[in-house]
């Protein structure tokens, strides 16, 4: 067993039972690895006849599994798979035996539809408890979970985790920021858990209302579904007084509970022992040794209902193998900075949705509650960055207004490359969907719309 | 001497204004003045009125950003000549004027201007060692109401 610095006051051990496993010496994680993946992709054969096809194209039987390595001569699977099997096609289980479904929340299209047995709800609290041990919460901590509860997975993910670990749960959902507010102050939570968007919303709406959140108990946020930038976390934590880790997880895979930072913040550990990563090449598909910057690619070792075998997360990462300061052994990811289908290109130049928010959070008193609108005029292509205002960039003269877009224009010029319009527009008048910012708006191709 | 103005940040599109006026009208609240200063793509407007701090909570809850701006109220005879004379008092002591909009009142022979300076302490004490009259909040409140 690792040594560790977290003290333990539930009993004897310094590690809580549910975090054992993410200090295991790697030999014997690799050991139960292999184990796992050898039983799903059996599994997997046996009940998914989209999996069986793809491995008798090549060849393969779940015999020739015999080492780690083999995974990657399985074929992939991505989210077209989940589409063309819509909605249960690629359910490894009967409904006797499924107890949960949840589904993405497309509006356009169909949604991807998500199953758990009884024991995958048991394994989704468990690595859920261990997120919130990874950030420092314990039993005692009364956390206000603000994901929407429903078909999302982000809601029902975070609550069970809570439950199981014994901390205090507030199924607060999504919405409503006075109360929200209120409830935080009143009750004394210590621990948020939302969209990275949602809290700074929050923390300019209690400021409105004379609520400094330095000055209340809350100390952890635990926030994800969406990419944020390391620039927003600073401005979080300097802004509430507290600690904001980095949580991962997709539906595809689980929901939240994939892997998260601890609080070195140095990426995110990821529990490897239930979802084996992989980076590959984006174009190729070829397999890239640890430390290199590709796509993460997921398999489930211990699903029932819904395993994924070499799943496209389209999420651009690197896997950092070097031991954490934390002690623990199970890997991390770095800070998703992007998905590999968030690439814009804008008059032939790559354009991260990212890099407008860094480059708006360097003007003093912006939030980054933004859009990006792409339209094609005249055979150009031409993006406008939208950018709410906020009573801190509020000037009252139209001068002032005038030279915060002017620095705004320059800011994001100076960032990527290219001169784009800026529009100022009114606080909260941008979409927002579960909690999560639509970032952006292409109109380039009107007849296939598409907003992510 | 000064009087609380709100300001409002507003885009550009039909309907904006109206929304902030029926806001204020259901909490039986009347403007003593507004003025709307506009470029292509968005507005500013500002508000004068008795129970500016009521207005800005009603304003803020409905998710609109409204800030307070302190300016001044200045009594100007209504004849050729009347704001001249203000604006000489003003260039003699070096103080900008960051905009102004003016209203008149019923009855009488005065008008009102409302001045943002950038130095509005300075601008009140020229002022009225000139012998102008810079109107508090009490005068402009009662006059109107």
């Amino acid at each position: 067993m690792s040594p560790t610095t977290e003290s333990w006051s539930d009993g004897d051990s310094p590690v809580h039972p549910f975090s054992a496993v993410d200090f295991l010496p790697r030999p014997q994680l690799q050991a139960m690895q292999l184990y796992r993946l050898q039983n799903i992709v059996r599994w997997t054969y046996e009940r998914v006849v989209l999996f069986r096809q793809r491995m008798q194209e090549r060849g393969l039987t779940p015999d020739d599994i015999r080492d780690l390595r083999d995974i990657e001569r399985l074929p992939f699977s991505n989210k077209a798979d989940l589409h063309a099997t819509y909605p249960f096609g690629l359910f490894a289980c009967s409904m006797e035996e499924i107890v949960r479904l949840h589904a993405s929340s497309g509006t356009k299209s169909k949604p991807i539809v998500v199953a758990y047995t009884q024991k995958d709800l048991e394994l989704w609290a468990s690595v859920m408890a261990r997120t919130f041990l990874l950030c420092g919460i314990r039993r005692g901590d009364i956390i206000q979970n603000a994901y929407g509860y429903g078909l999302f997975t982000g809601g029902l993910g975070f609550h069970s985790g809570a439950e199981a670990l014994g901390a205090t749960v507030i199924p607060m959902s999504t919405g409503n920021s006075d109360r929200q507010i209120m409830i935080m102050k009143d009750f004394g939570c210590t621990a948020v858990c939302c969209t990275p968007t949602y809290f700074l919303h929050l923390i300019e709406r209690a400021r409105d209302i004379g609520v400094d959140l330095r000055k209340h108990p809350i100390r952890v946020g635990m926030f994800g579904a969406e990419p944020w930038t390391e620039a927003m976390r600073e401005r979080i934590q300097e802004e509430a007084g507290i600690k904001a880790h980095d949580c991962y997880g997709l539906s595809e895979i689980i929901g939240p509970g994939v892997a998260a930072e601890c609080p070195f913040q140095q990426g995110l550990h990821i529990f490897e022992d239930h979802f084996y990563p992989e980076i590959v090449d984006p174009e190729t598909g070829e397999v890239l040794p640890d430390g290199e910057e590709g796509e993460l690619v997921l398999t489930t070792l211990t699903k029932q209902a819904m395993p994924m075998i070499r799943y496209r997360t389209r999420d651009i990462t690197r896997l950092i193998s070097e031991r954490c300061a934390c002690g623990r052994t199970i890997r991390r990811i770095a800070r998703i900075r992007h998905r590999s289908d968030d690439m814009l290109i804008i008059r032939g130049i790559n354009v991260f949705p990212s890099q407008i928010e860094e480059a708006l959070l360097t003007v003093e008193g912006t939030l980054p509650h933004y859009q990006i609108v792409l339209t094609r005029e005249d055979n150009l292509d031409q993006m406008e960055v939208r950018v709410e205002v906020t009573a801190e960039v509020f000037g009252d003269t139209v001068g002032a207004m005038e030279q915060l877009r002017q620095c705004l224009v320059h800011q994001i010029e100076s960032t990527i490359g290219i001169r784009v319009r800026v529009r100022l527009v009114e606080p909260q008048s941008l979409q927002r969907s579960e909690g999560k910012a639509k970032r952006v708006l292409d109109l380039r191709n009107q007849d296939s719309t598409k907003t992510t | 001497m000064k009087i609380t103005q709100l300001s409002l940040f507003l885009e550009n599109k039909p309907g904006q204004l109206l929304r902030i006026c029926r806001l204020l009208a259901e909490a039986q609240l009347n403007l003593i003045t507004l003025c709307l200063a506009d470029t292509q793509q968005f507005g500013i407007l500002r508000l004068i009125l008795r129970d500016w701090q009521k207005a800005k909570e009603i304003l803020e809850a409905h998710g609109l950003v409204a800030t307070t701006t302190e300016v001044v109220a200045i009594e100007v005879d209504d004849r050729p000549g009347g704001m001249a004379r203000i604006l000489e008092i003003l260039a003699q002591h070096q103080i900008n004027i960051e905009y102004l909009y003016a209203f008149t009142f019923k009855r009488g022979d005065k008008a009102v201007v409302v001045f943002r300076f950038d130095r509005p302490d300075d601008a009140i004490a020229a002022l009225q060692q000139s012998g102008q009259n810079v109107l508090g909040p009490v005068e402009l409140y009662g006059e109107t109401s």
